[in-house]
């Protein structure tokens, strides 16, 4: 099951072939950094379009969040990997199938997917900030969109961060859904070592590169968390804000 | 061609009855492993926390690695049946995040649930099985079962090892045509079996927590 685990050789070849990791491992991190733009970007737009008046808004991103949320990524994938380049032909009226990259295939699979998470994210977020905040921005003259800005977002931050951490961390773990299409990232890369020497060292290489990346995202998680409970403390003004009691 | 002739459809289905028997088995496993797990987190400590330590260190692995990494590792070492490969695979890295969401009910019931079970003469396991357990799965119906489409889902990323689930026999078919509006119409039927399965659920929960909020 596990033999060859701890031999010195099979290890060596291992690390002599680290280059093809370490290409892998920069293949995902850029995935993960558009992946993560695209899904913070579309993913603010449709969380703040689920909690405007506009029926049609609000509609356009239900639908949106619900699909993605409901269908797997990986058969997404697929369906742009098998289906995007003829159905981009059909619709850009293109002499031949668009060539679609695994790298614009990642990261747009990733981002669409994960956008549908932070939506929700978002969404919660500006729900729990009071409506008289909103109220009372408009009363001094902003516009919504100004509001919304200004005064709503900002102060949201602290109740969406944790969980955006979060996504970030799982959408560091799906970049993975390349390897099912070849797209040459780290799990790709890894798989391939695998299939053609037969060691196991490379997954455990593979696991100990993600680890990397993943781990300290999830200590952020959990330290964010932690401070997200705390009261919030006003900061002092000098002359306005009363003197702490001092305990006898 | 046409694709949705009774042979194609039956075999999708069998694909799709294959992905539901996977699900279904590898969150009963896990959420026994997971209970495990959260107890083993949540109560050895003193002597017996290098337990607590092991665990923390498991759930910690498996939080931070991709779903596929396990499946092909799994798939790589481990000789058997598709469907055992497929539920072990899951299993150990589903159990992990039910730990978490265990832990998370255990924290909720009141301390002085376990005092006043400790009073009454309950030993631990007792008072696990008949007065906390029962009151931590209530609290945590909606995470577990947003966690059984996370596995409906991702049991998707089992294509990726020729085991014959929903997705991966969709795909054998889908090699059997070249015509777009035929692939088209395949993954349109894909998704929308998914997003019924999923959807449902979701739908469920939703209704449990209004009956909650309302109780």
């Amino acid at each position: 099951m596990l033999e060859g685990l701890f031999d010195s050789r099979r290890w060596q070849l291992t690390f002599a072939d680290m280059g093809s990791f370490i290409e892998g491992f920069t293949f995902t991190l850029q995935v993960v950094v558009v992946g993560l733009i695209i899904s913070l970007v579309l993913g603010t737009v449709l969380g703040v379009f689920s909690t405007t008046r506009s029926r049609i808004l609000r509609g356009i991103s239900r639908v949106y969040v619900e699909f993605f949320q409901n269908t797997p990524l990986p058969v997404q994938v697929f369906f742009y990997y098998m289906a995007g380049p003829r159905l981009l032909q059909t619709v850009l009226g293109t002499p031949s199938p668009v060539r679609l990259s695994a790298f614009a295939i990642g990261a747009v699979g990733v981002g669409l997917y994960h956008a549908a998470y932070v939506s929700e994210v978002i969404r919660t977020g500006i729900e729990s900030v009071p409506r008289g905040q909103m109220e009372a921005a408009q009363s001094q003259g902003f516009t919504r969109p100004q509001a919304y800005l200004y005064i709503i977002l900002p102060q949201t931050f602290k109740v969406i961060l944790p969980p955006l951490c979060n996504q970030a961390l799982n959408l560091v773990k799906n970049t993975s859904v390349l390897a099912l299409i070849a797209g040459g990232d780290l799990m790709y890369n890894a798989d391939n070592f695998v299939s053609t020497y037969g060691y196991l060292q490379g997954y455990i290489l593979a696991c100990v590169l993600y680890f990397v990346i993943c781990f300290p995202l999830a200590l952020l998680v959990q330290w964010l968390e932690k401070r997200s409970k705390q009261k919030p403390r006003a900061k002092a003004i000098p002359g306005i804000t009363p003197e702490p009691a001092k305990e006898a | 061609m046409e694709i949705f002739t009774p042979a194609n459809v039956s075999f999708i289905m069998q694909g799709f009855a294959k992905t539901i028997e996977i699900s279904v088995l590898a969150i009963i496993c896990s959420v026994v492993l997971g209970t495990v797990l959260a107890l083993v987190k949540q109560f050895c400590t003193g002597k017996l926390s290098v337990f607590k330590w092991i665990v923390s260190a498991y759930i910690e692995l498996f939080r931070c690695t991709p779903n596929l990494l396990w499946i092909l590792f799994i798939y790589f070492t481990v000789k058997g049946s598709d469907i055992f490969i497929s539920v072990l695979a899951f299993t150990i890295f589903t159990s992990a995040v039910m730990a978490e969401i265990i832990r998370g009910g255990l924290n909720a019931v009141p301390k002085s649930q376990f005092e006043a079970a400790q009073s009454q003469g309950f030993g631990f396991f007792q008072s696990m099985r008949l007065i906390i357990l029962p009151q931590t799965f209530k609290t945590i119906i909606p995470a577990l079962f947003s966690q059984c489409t996370t596995v409906i889902k991702d049991s998707s990323y089992l294509a990726g090892i020729n085991v014959a689930e929903f997705m991966f026999s969709a795909k054998v078919v889908m090699g059997y045509t070249s015509d777009l509006s035929q692939v088209l119409l395949l993954y349109g039927f894909v998704f929308l079996l998914y997003f019924v399965l999923n959807f449902g659920i979701s739908l469920l929960v939703r209704a449990y927590q209004r009956r909650v909020v309302a109780a």
